[in-house]
């Protein structure tokens, strides 16, 4: 791991406050989650996840057929779907598309994937307002950060920053009351809502069959994004895709659920294409951008091609003892937490950030929690055992002495017992045997004992932890 | 060409060759439980309410127009086309603007006005939900510009929940270019966590079931 990382990591340790605010989110979010899923209150809840599983499945291990039926769906609604590589592509796009309409202003809702591509600061250079609405992005945005997490994205900032930021930014006089500072952003981003020339939103969903998007959401940002501008563009992953609007009955009970708690979020809008003859408002033009921005390179892994299936519900951060520790802002790219870990390397790289995959205990809790039911654990077993790989190849080990050094410090909290007694009890996901053990020698070979006992204040014997842990994992359980 | 190129890309990943027929997808998921109507009607708005809207059950149109001229209480109000709302009596009341067919018209009156009343084409009990699909009779702007969103509904409209509404509508795309399901006001709990309502949408919402229960 680079000292810049660690450094980083140390800062954010120290902070108390910081850890305050993520530890207690986290923890809210987590709370609010199982109260929702628990078997009294949604008894269907492992069928519907089941039932999302496969439905991921079957449309990635369909996508191009997918993809070519909801461009057909998309142009019979009046729409146009814009197949992009990566950002620069999505960008010229834009660009091109608000020259030619005189578009000067653009509005956008809360979307990971144009974060994915900076597409804000790539409207910037070419001097075309993009403003962020919903309330956190609008935040982190005026104090030019990125997201801390996928769903609370200004979750490690308190009201007395926000206070700050207005004053600085806005000119507005500092307030702190949260009330009124919620108040002061509706007021700014009405009038640009109704002066935008474009709307952008991401898309949660992509409905097939229908050309639709589907966009949930809490403030109402979305749905004026996209009906109160003249132009909509939706921008999704090219994994976004669900065969058919009935498989949201299954997908829209577990997303709202796993990321906040809601069994319904408070807008849900599905999208198809521009206003209708006869419809009295909406869009006159819409278009989808489906991004591939290294996805196919995934795709084609089929031991991992599963990472795709994410909803981006946010369960596996405010479940992780690694997140809630070291928080969004020292992972090295947009998505963070678990699903970070795993997207990250496949998408940039393993050579950009080898340290990556070895920020996890492998607790399995956030396997447990995945409502599309990703076996990350795994996944991170076998990145780690590539990254190891490619270390060996280069013969270099300053990074993996720091990522165990990380490791270690979480394995020494109590939540690891914690983490080791799920493992044991079986209660970790279930995962075919061979395919951890292929991963393993690699992984043992890393030499973790020697890394861990370069660090001062170990818990007694972790190494025996560790191997105590894994009988109990190949006995323990199928 | 991007689109070419992208869909050869995933197809060599996948394995797949051009033109291949899909893998047959796994069957839909429907489940629609029994509930008798009483209890729909109690569910919906111990939801409801639960997310702090207001809720009211009112047997005739009549009642249900003097619902809303309370909620009103003497401010300007933008009323949909919907035929029920008409039915009610609700677009006669005073104060009430209705009849907008033209976009930057509606768009000029919902920015200003207090109140947004509309017709709700389903509500899943389930959830508290409302459902509001766009067509000549409900606009997109009506429940969402005003500060103050009051849905009238017919307890005909009332459905169980998600399975229900997508076994009555399979595809929307298919009726409508726009629906939107709305569960409560408009919130935000992006600066510390802390609840907040009517951040973009209408912080306040009154639902009023209409029929004998
Ligand atoms: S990996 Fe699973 S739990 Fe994590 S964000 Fe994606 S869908 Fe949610």
């Amino acid at each position: 791991m680079p000292t810049a990382y660690t450094e980083k990591i140390n800062r954010t340790i120290a902070d108390a406050d910081l850890q305050l605010a993520v530890y207690t989110a986290t923890g809210r979010l987590q709370q609010n989650r199982r109260n929702v899923v628990a078997p009294d209150v949604l008894p269907e809840y492992q069928d519907l996840r089941t039932q999302a599983n496969a439905l991921k499945k079957h449309t990635i291990e369909n996508l191009d057929y997918y993809l070519e039926r909801v461009e057909a769906a998309v142009a019979h609604n009046g729409g146009k779907t814009v197949f992009c590589r990566d950002g620069d592509e999505v960008a010229d796009f834009i660009l091109n598309l608000a020259k030619e309409r005189g578009a000067h202003l653009i509005v956008k809702s809360k979307s990971m994937t144009t974060e994915e591509v900076h597409l804000n600061d790539r409207l910037e250079q070419h001097h075309l307002e993009a403003v962020e609405t919903d309330l956190g992005e609008y935040i982190i945005q005026l104090a030019h950060e990125r997201p801390y997490h996928i769903v609370a994205p200004a979750l490690h900032m308190t009201r007395y920053q926000v206070a700050d930021l207005f004053e600085k930014k806005l000119g507005v006089g500092h307030e702190v009351v949260v009330e009124k500072q919620t108040m002061i952003a509706r007021a700014t981003l009405r009038e640009k809502f109704l002066a935008a020339g474009i709307g952008i939103t991401g898309a949660n969903f992509v409905v097939a069959e229908s050309g639709a998007v589907v966009v949930v959401e809490n403030e109402g940002n979305a749905r004026l994004s996209s009906s109160a501008p003249k132009i909509h563009i939706a921008i999704a992953g090219i994994e976004k895709l669900i065969p058919r609007a009935q498989d949201l009955a299954v997908f829209l009970k577990l997303l709202g659920r796993s990321a906040t708690g809601q069994p319904m979020t408070v807008y849900t809008s599905f999208l198809s294409g521009p206003r209708r003859e006869g419809e009295i408002d909406g869009p006159e033009e819409f278009y989808l951008i489906l991004l591939d921005n290294g996805r196919t390179k995934l795709l084609a892994d089929r031991d991992k091609r599963e990472s795709l299936y994410c909803i981006r519900c946010g369960a596996c951060l405010n479940t992780c003892p690694v997140y809630r520790k070291i928080g969004g802002h020292n992972y090295p790219w947009v998505y963070s937490g678990p699903i970070g870990a795993i997207i990250t390397p496949q998408f940039v790289g393993v050579q950009q950030d080898p340290w990556l995959p070895f920020t996890s205990s492998l607790c399995g809790a956030c396997a447990e929690v995945c409502p599309v039911k990703i076996d990350i654990p795994r996944i991170l077993l076998e990145l780690r055992s590539e990254a190891v790989e490619m270390k060996t190849r280069e013969g270099s080990n300053k990074w993996e002495k720091l990522a165990f050094r990380l490791w270690s410090w979480v394995m020494k909290r109590p939540r690891l017992y914690e983490a080791a007694s799920l493992f044991a009890s079986g209660v970790a996901p279930a995962v075919e045997a061979g395919k951890w053990v292929r991963s393993l020698p690699g992984f043992m070979n890393v030499g973790p004992v020697k890394a861990w006992t370069s660090v001062r204040d170990l818990p007694p014997q972790p190494e025996q932890s560790f191997r105590a842990l894994w009988r109990a994992r190949q006995g323990g359980s199928r | 060409m991007p689109r070419d190129q992208m869909l050869h890309k995933v197809q060599t990943a996948l394995g797949r060759s051009a033109g291949q027929p899909p893998a047959s997808a796994p069957p839909v998921w429907l489940r629609i439980p029994e509930i008798p109507v009483e209890r729909r009607i109690a569910t919906f708005r111990e939801k409801l309410e639960a997310l702090a809207a207001k809720t009211a059950h009112v047997r005739t149109p009549r009642e249900a127009a003097n619902y809303v001229e309370s909620v009103i209480a003497g401010r300007d109000a933008v009323a949909s086309n919907a035929p029920y709302l008409a039915e009610c009596g609700v677009t006669a009341l005073a104060g009430v603007r209705t009849g907008f067919t033209e976009s930057s018209a509606l768009r000029a009156a919902c920015s200003t006005t207090a109140v947004g009343v509309t017709s709700a084409d389903y509500a899943l009990s389930e959830t508290g939900t409302l459902v509001m699909i766009a067509s000549p009779s409900e606009a997109r702007l009506i429940s969402l510009l005003p500060p103050v969103h009051i849905a009238v509904v017919p307890l005909e409209r009332l459905l169980t929940g998600l399975d229900e509404l997508f076994t009555r509508v399979p595809d929307p795309a298919a009726i409508t270019s726009s629906m939107v399901m709305i569960t409560g006001p408009s919130r935000t709990a992006d600066i510390e966590q802390i609840l907040v309502r009517g951040v973009h949408g209408p912080g306040e919402l009154h639902v009023v079931l209409v029929g004998e229960g």
